[in-house]
C-alpha cells in the first residue's frame, strides 16, 4: 500500500493509523534480523503516535497530508530525545536536544517515525558496510549490499518496514541505494530543503530528500519536508513545489539530452535499460537525443577534494570534550587523539586525512582551490546543456548492486560508485532516480533524471511518465 | 649609531553590544552563571547551523565607518584549530574578502594610524585552568569551559604598522575605545574583556625603510599593560640586537605580575588554520540603502567634535586639554559657555581640570564662573571653589561666591596690602629688586596672608613688578 494510499485512507478514517504502523512493524519483525536497515526500532513511540493520529482523525481533525504514514529516517536527522548515531561509535547513545527541521514538519504532516536507519558511518560510503553497527542488506539479495551511505533508508522502503524514507544524499547517497534496491530516490536542488538537524558531512554538497516505493510518493513527501526554513541560511526562500498535480502532466514537447560520458561509464545491462528509458520518454512524446557533458567525468576527483575538505572541519567537533565518546588522555591533546582513533571508522579517518591535507597551506590552491576551479566549469557546462535541453538523462549507478565485501578493499573501486550522481551535487541541481526494470542479475536497475536548479515539477513529470511507461 | 625606532601594530577584538549572539539568539551577556546562555548553535551540536545577526553587521558596519573604512561585500571563512573553549573546533570568520577594509584612526596629537581591515567573526568559550601553574593551561589540573560567550560577537580591527612609541599605542587605544562607545558599536570594558589587544612588536634603525622580525603580544587585559609590555619588549628586542641576536618570530604571552613576555609558540608551531570558505552562510553583501541608513545615524565622531571644539575654543586641535574634554564629553558644556560669553582657553582648561568625572553643571552657571574670573571679580582658586560648589550642590554663582565671602577686592586694598608687606621686608625686598625672582613667590604670600586669601595672586604680581619698576 503506497503511502498516499495510506494517507487518504487514515484521514478518511477508512483504516487506523495504528493497524497501519502494526502491520509495518510486523515486516520489520520479520526480516530485520536478516537485513539491518534500522539502528533503532521505536516501536512505542510509532504506537503511541498513530494513536494520536488516529485520536485526532476521531476527533474530526486532519493530521495532515502524511497522516499515519510510517516513515524511517536515516540516522543523521536529529531527533529530539532520540539517539542519533550516524552509524559512529563517535555518537553512540548520543541524544539530540532538537528536531531536524524536515522532522518537525513530517510529524506536523502527520507521519509515524518508525526508527532510524542504518547508514555509512557520517554518510560515507556507497555501500553501508562503513556502518560501525555492521552493515545492511539488499533486501533483493542479501548476499548483496543496498548502496550508501542511505543504504538503510533504501532498504526499509524496499522491505516495505516503512512507507516513506529519507536519506541525505552528498554525493548520490540517496539516489544511488535506491537505484540498487529498486526505489525512488530524490536528491532535490540545494537550499530547497533544510539542512538544520542535519548532521553534516559536506556542507555545500549535502541536501535531504525522499526515498520511496513510487513517484507519487516521493512527490507528496518531497512537498512536505521542502520549503523555506530560517534556520539555514542556505535554504532558498520559496515555498515547496507543488509536485503531485504536475505528475500526469506528461512529457510532451520537453528535450531530454543522455549524458554521453555517464552511458559510457556503466555495465551494458544498465545501458541497456537507460536506452529503454529513453526509447519511453520519446514514446510519450519527448525529443529525446545525445548530449555532451565533457566534464561530468572530472566531477568525481573534485568532489573527492570539496567534499573531504569540508568534512575534515564539520567532523572536528567531535573531540570528547562537550558529548559523544571520550576516551581519556594525559592531556588535552592526547584525550583528542584517543578518542577520535577509537571513534571513528577507517573511511572516516582517510576522508579526514584527505580533506585536511587539501585545505593545508601550501596545498590549498593546488588541491581544494582547483577542485572549486573544476566545480565552476561543471556548473557552466551543464548550464550550457540545459539551455538546450529540459531534462538529461544518465544511469544513476555503473553497476547493479554489489555483493558485500567486494569493494572493501579498495576505496577507488567504491569512489567511482558515484561518478553518476556527483555532478548534481556539485551543480546544486536536482536529480532522481527511478526504477527501470533489472539487470541480467535480475537485480534492479535504476534510471536517473537530472533537471537544473528548482527544476523539480518538470523532474517528476519525466519520473512519472517512466514509471508509467513500465506498468 | 643611530636610534631604535620601535613598529607597533595593533589588532584589537572588540565584542559588539548586540542583545544576541552572532549567529543564534542566545542572549549577549557578560557576567552570567556559566553555560546557561546556550543552544545547539553556539555549542557547535552536531546538525546545528550558523544565522547571521543582522545587528552585529549593522554595528560592525558602523565601525567600519567610523574609521572611515571602504564597506565591501564579504564571506565568512573557517579558521579550524581545535580547542577546548571553540565549540565547533573552527571559528567563523572572515579572511581574505572581509567587510571594512583601508581605513584610518587620527589620534589626539594628530598622528594618523591606517586601518587594514575590521571584520566580524565569532567570540570563543571562556577555559579557566585550575589547579598547577598561573592559570595557565600546561600544569593545570582540569579545566572548565564555559560556553556563554562563545558566538559573541566580535570585530576585529586589525591596524597597519604605523604606531612608534608606547604612548601612541595607549592613545590608540583610548581613542579607539571612546569611537566605538561613541558609535554604540561597544561598551569597549577591558576589564570584562570587551576589548582585548595583540600587539604586533619589531624594532629598527630610525630612518630604516625595512620593517625587523617582529613579535605577537597575547594577553594585554588593559592600556597599562600594553604600555608596559611594549616597553619591556622595547628593551627585550633591543637587547637582542644590541648583542648581535636575532629577534625570533613568534608569539610571546605577557605576565602582568612578573612585568614580562615569554615565548608561546615560535613560527614553526604555528597553527595552520586551513582557512576556507563557510558554506553554511552566504556572502554578505550589505546594500547601497542599508549602508546609508547606516552612515545617517552615525555620531558626530571624537576626531570631528575636536576639530569642532578647537574651532570654537580657538586653539589647535591637537591641544590636550581639546582632547581631554572630549573624552570626558564636556565639547558641548564648553561650546556653549563659550557662547555664553565666556574665554574658550579658560572654558577648556576649567572643564578639563575641575569638571573631571563631576556630573556636568549647567552651562550658563558654567559661562557666569569663568566671566567673573576672566573679568578679575573671582580669583583662579576662588573660581575652582566656586565651580566644586556649583558641581556639588548646584546654585547661583553669584550667590555660592557671596556664601564663601569670595568678594573680590578693591584695587586700592591690594595695592595697600603689597606696599605694608614691601615695607615690613626692606631686606627680601632688595633682594628681589636685585634679580632673585622667586622671592615673588614670598611677597605673594604675606599679601594673600593678610587679605585671607581674597587677593589675585596674578594681580599681586603685577603690582609687585610695578613697584620694582617704579623704584
Amino acid at each position: 500500500m503506497s503511502a498516499g494510499e495510506i494517507a487518504r485512507d487514515v484521514r478518511a478514517g477508512v483504516r487506523s493509523a495504528r493497524d497501519v504502523v502494526e502491520e509495518h512493524l510486523a515486516a520489520i519483525a520479520g526480516r530485520e534480523d536478516e537485513l539491518h536497515a534500522f539502528n533503532l526500532v521505536l516501536v512505542d513511540e510509532a504506537r503511541a503516535t498513530a494513536d494520536e493520529v488516529d485520536r485526532r482523525v476521531a476527533a474530526g481533525e486532519d493530521p495532515g497530508p502524511l497522516a499515519g504514514v510510517p516513515v524511517a529516517l536515516k540516522d543523521n536527522l536529529c531527533t529530539r530525545g532520540v539517539p542519533t548515531t550516524c552509524s559512529s561509535r563517535m555518537l553512540e547513545g548520543w541524544r539530540p536536544p532538537y528536531d531536524a527541521t524536515v522532522v518537525t514538519r513530517l510529524s506536523r504532516a502527520g507521519a509515524v517515525i518508525v526508527g532510524k536507519t542504518n547508514m555509512d558511518e557520517f554518510a560515507m560510503g556507497s555501500s553501508t558496510e562503513n556502518s560501525a553497527f555492521g552493515p545492511t542488506r539488499n533486501p533483493h539479495d542479501p548476499s548483496r549490499v543496498p548502496g550508501g551511505s542511505s543504504g538503510g533508508s533504501a532498504a526499509a522502503v524496499a522491505a516495505g518496514f516503512a512507507a516513506l524514507a529519507l536519506g541525505s544524499d552528498t554525493g548520490g547517497s540517496i539516489r544511488q541505494p535506491a537505484a540498487l534496491c529498486g526505489v525512488v530516490g530524490v536528491k532535490p536542488t540545494y537550499g530547497l530543503v533544510s539542512r538544520y538537524g542535519v548532521v553534516a558531512f559536506a556542507s555545500s554538497l549535502d541536501q535531504i530528500g525522499p526515498l520511496a516505493a513510487n513517484v507519487a510518493d516521493a512527490a507528496l513527501a518531497l512537498e512536505v519536508i521542502a520549503g523555506h526554513d530560517r534556520a539555514d541560511s542556505t535554504s532558498i526562500p520559496r515555498p515547496a513545489p507543488a509536485l503531485s498535480d504536475v505528475l500526469l502532466d506528461g512529457v510532451d514537447g520537453l528535450r531530454v539530452g543522455v549524458v554521453r560520458e555517464l552511458v559510457d561509464a556503466v555495465d551494458p545491462d544498465v545501458g541497456r535499460r537507460l536506452a529503454e528509458a529513453a526509447g519511453a520518454l520519446e514514446a510519450a512524446g519527448a525529443k529525446v537525443d545525445e548530449v555532451h557533458l565533457a566534464t561530468a567525468s572530472l566531477g568525481l576527483s573534485a568532489y573527492y577534494l570539496l567534499a573531504t575538505a569540508e568534512a575534515s572541519s564539520n567532523l572536528a567537533r567531535y573531540d570528547g570534550v562537550r558529548y559523544g565518546l571520550r576516551v581519556d588522555g594525559d592531556d588535552i591533546t592526547a584525550m583528542y587523539g584517543a578518542t577520535r582513533a577509537a571513534g571513528f571508522g577507517a573511511e572516516v579517518k582517510r576522508r579526514i586525512m584527505l580533506g585536511t591535507y587539501a585545505l593545508s597551506a601550501g596545498y590549498y590552491d593546488a588541491y581544494y582551490g582547483q577542485a572549486q576551479r573544476v566545480r565552476t566549469l561543471l556548473i557552466r557546462d551543464m548550464e550550457a546543456a540545459y539551455a538546450s535541453y529540459d531534462l538529461l538523462l544518465a544511469p544513476t549507478t555503473p553497476t547493479t548492486a554489489f555483493e558485500l565485501g567486494a569493494k572493501t578493499a579498495d576505496p577507488l573501486t567504491m569512489y567511482l560508485s558515484d561518478v553518476c550522481t556527483i555532478p548534481s551535487n556539485l551543480a546544486g541541481h536536482p536529480a532522481m532516480s527511478v526504477p527501470y526494470g533489472v539487470g541480467d542479475d535480475g537485480l534492479p536497475i535504476g534510471v536517473q533524471l537530472l533537471a537544473p536548479a528548482l527544476g523539480e515539477a518538470t523532474m517528476f513529470r519525466a519520473a512519472a511518465a517512466l514509471e508509467a511507461s513500465l506498468a | 649609531m643611530t636610534e631604535w625606532e620601535m613598529v607597533v601594530g595593533l589588532e584589537v577584538h572588540c565584542e559588539l553590544a548586540t542583545a544576541t549572539k552572532l549567529f543564534c539568539a542566545c542572549p549577549n551577556a557578560f557576567g552570567d552563571e556559566p553555560n546557561t546562555n546556550v543552544c545547539p548553535v553556539c555549542l557547535g551540536l552536531p546538525g546545528s547551523l550558523p544565522v547571521l545577526n543582522r545587528h552585529a553587521v549593522e554595528l560592525a558596519m558602523r565601525v567600519g565607518l567610523a574609521l572611515h573604512c571602504s564597506v565591501e561585500p564579504s564571506i565568512f571563512h573557517r579558521k579550524n584549530y581545535f580547542y577546548p573553549d571553540m565549540p565547533k573546533d573552527y571559528q567563523i570568520s572572515q579572511y581574505d574578502e572581509p567587510l571594512n577594509v583601508g581605513g584610518r584612526l587620527d589620534l589626539p596629537d594628530g598622528t594618523r594610524v591606517g586601518v587594514t581591515r575590521a571584520h566580524l567573526e565569532e567570540d570563543t568559550g571562556k577555559t579557566t585552568h585550575v589547579g598547577g601553574g598561573g592559570g595557565r593551561i600546561h600544569g593545570a589540573d582540569h579545566s572548565l569551559v564555559d560556553y556563554n560567550r562563545a558566538g559573541v560577537p566580535l570585530v576585529e580591527i586589525v591596524s597597519e604598522p604605523d604606531i612608534r612609541s608606547a604612548e601612541q599605542a595607549k592613545a590608540y587605544v583610548n581613542e579607539l575605545r571612546a569611537i566605538l562607545v561613541a558609535i554604540g558599536a561597544s561598551d569597549a570594558r577591558m576589564e570584562e574583556g570587551s576589548l582585548r589587544i595583540d600587539a604586533n612588536v619589531s624594532m629598527r634603525r630610525a630612518g630604516a625603510e625595512v620593517y625587523g622580525t617582529r613579535a605577537e603580544i597575547k594577553n594585554l587585559n588593559s592600556v597599562r599593560s600594553l604600555g608596559r609590555a611594549l616597553e619591556y619588549e622595547v628593551r627585550r628586542q633591543v637587547g637582542r640586537l644590541e648583542a648581535g641576536e636575532a629577534v625570533v618570530q613568534e608569539t610571546r604571552h605577557w605576565n602582568e605580575d612578573e612585568g614580562r613576555t615569554s615565548s608561546m609558540r615560535s613560527k614553526e608551531e604555528a597553527y595552520d588554520y586551513r582557512y576556507f570558505p563557510e558554506p553554511d552562510l552566504v556572502a554578505l553583501a550589505p546594500s547601497a540603502e542599508w549602508l546609508a541608513g547606516v552612515r545617517a545615524v552615525l555620531p558626530v565622531l571624537p576626531s570631528e567634535r575636536r576639530v569642532d571644539l578647537a574651532r570654537v575654543a580657538g586653539v589647535a586641535e591637537t591641544d590636550a586639554a581639546v582632547a581631554a574634554v572630549v573624552q570626558q564629553g564636556l565639547d558641548g558644556l564648553v561650546t556653549a559657555a563659550v557662547g555664553a560669553g565666556a574665554d574658550g582657553r579658560l572654558a577648556l582648561n576649567r572643564a578639563a581640570n575641575e569638571l573631571a568625572h563631576a556630573t556636568p553643571p549647567d552651562a550658563g552657571a558654567f559661562a557666569k564662573v569663568l566671566r567673573m574670573e576672566a573679568d578679575g571679580r573671582l580669583t583662579a582658586t576662588q573660581a575652582k571653589g566656586v565651580l566644586a560648589e556649583l558641581v556639588s550642590a548646584g546654585g547661583d554663582p553669584e550667590a555660592i561666591a557671596a556664601a564663601k565671602g569670595f568678594e573680590a577686592l578693591e584695587g586700592d586694598v591690594v595695592a595697600g596690602a603689597v606696599d605694608a608687606a614691601i615695607a615690613a621686608h626692606p631686606g627680601e625686598w632688595e633682594r628681589y629688586a636685585g634679580g632673585e625672582a622667586k622671592l615673588a613667590g614670598f611677597f605673594v604670600g604675606k599679601v594673600m596672608a593678610a587679605t585671607a586669601g581674597k587677593a589675585d595672586g596674578k594681580a599681586v604680581t603685577a603690582l609687585l613688578r610695578e613697584r620694582l619698576a617704579g623704584r
